[in-house]
């Protein structure tokens, strides 16, 4: 798995932020996981744990958040989950192509001091 | 020394602040942080960045470089031993005389397969991928510059035989393309749902082996149709030819459509 490289990511980013907000230190990192991004969150908790050892963020508190698979409905804009490889909208009917969320590897904010 | 990305670069300058955080004691004495309020501020910064953004970006380059080129990119997804490289091997015969082609392979080790795609008559660039699960944008970005000024039509790029990790990392390709064969089983995209629903294509390969494993197409076909319902579905046998024709028309006029809109472009501009 690829968590590692993923965590490195993760702090080369937090690092250059905090470096921009003239912060030392971050304490505190928040995170969007998607179901279908293939991370698993404890592997990705545990990289992240190795890869900020002795760094600016290093025992920084880990605030992840899993986003199930969604689409947006493309005939009436409605936001629905996908369950059971159903990608029909519960409201209208319209198959969605597309999603929308559930992919996601995104870092939202972080904390820094 | 990677003049792209600045892969070789060092890594973030974290080492000089370890004597900082050696002195982690200091977070023990906990309540001491509200004394000390004003120069221990915490505060919040918003960022929404995607920790893809860096593959991100460079699969955009590699986006730009082959439409530049005017070739189309496929990047063939599967599990390991689903006959993705036979698959090309026929391919790279049977169009030879039509199209002009490349292939780049992804394998943690060895450069079987990259040697296998040569004897089949078109450049090939092997990438060793170590412990690496999965392909990403950047490997591609240097492979290309290996394959050097060759001219391609179509470019075939053979990811990681693994079913998980390839489909979160864009490659810049036109077209996905999921393999599987039917050894593997009628249930396998109701199983990996996430890499058959970011598919624009599904080769169902080893059909002349459909009746010694009971596989059942029907069955197959409403599988994938589920996880894939935009999904392109195609049954082929790599070994015997079947279906391949239907493939082929696939490649054919997925390069003619993306070379349209660039002489269409040209006409106006004229």
């Amino acid at each position: 798995m690829h968590e590692v490289g993923l965590a490195q990511q993760t702090l080369e980013i937090a690092l250059d932020a905090a470096r921009r907000e003239g912060a030392q230190t971050v304490r505190k990192l928040c995170l969007r996981i998607g179901e279908w991004s293939g991370v698993e969150l404890e592997a990705l908790r545990f990289a992240l744990e190795l890869v900020t050892e002795g760094t600016p963020a290093e025992g920084a508190e880990l605030i992840m958040e899993r986003v199930p698979p969604a689409c947006r409905c493309a005939a009436c804009d409605c936001l629905f989950n996908v369950a059971e490889y159903d990608y029909h909208c519960p409201k209208c009917g319209a198959e969605s192509q597309q999603l929308c969320q559930g992919r996601e590897m995104d870092l939202v904010s972080l904390e820094v001091a | 020394m990677c003049d792209h990305c600045g892969c070789s670069a060092p890594p973030p300058d974290a080492a000089h602040e370890h004597d900082h955080s050696h002195a982690h004691a200091h977070g023990h004495a906990h309540g001491h942080t509200h004394h000390h309020d004003h120069d221990e501020e915490r505060r919040t910064v918003a960022l929404h960045q995607s920790l893809m953004a860096k593959n991100n970006l460079l699969a955009e380059r590699n986006r730009g470089f082959f439409l530049g080129r005017g070739l189309l990119a496929l990047n063939l997804m599967s599990s390991p031993g689903s006959g993705k490289t036979a698959l090309l091997e026929r391919t790279l015969c049977d169009l030879r005389d039509e199209f002009k082609m490349a292939t780049l392979v992804g394998d943690l080790a060895t450069d079987n397969d990259a040697v296998r795609l040569r004897k089949a008559g078109s450049p090939s660039v092997q990438i060793s991928t170590g412990t690496v699960c999965h392909l990403d944008a950047h490997m591609i970005q240097h492979a290309l510059e290996d394959l050097g000024a060759a001219q391609v039509d179509l470019l075939f790029i053979e990811n990681v035989g693994n079913l998980v990790c390839p489909a979160g990392f864009d490659l810049g390709e036109d077209l996905r393309v999921v393999v599987m064969a039917v050894t593997e089983g009628e249930d396998k995209p109701l199983k990996y749902p996430s890499i058959f629903h970011g598919a624009d294509v599904v080769l169902i390969n080893k059909v002349d082996l459909a009746e010694a494993v009971e596989w059942t197409s029907d069955k197959a076909r409403e599988h994938v149709r589920q996880a894939a319902p935009h999904a392109t579905q195609l049954e082929v046998s790599a070994r015997t030819g079947a279906g391949l024709e239907a493939w082929y028309s696939l490649l054919r006029e997925r390069l003619l459509a993306k070379r349209a809109p660039r002489t269409a472009g040209h006409a106006h501009s004229h």
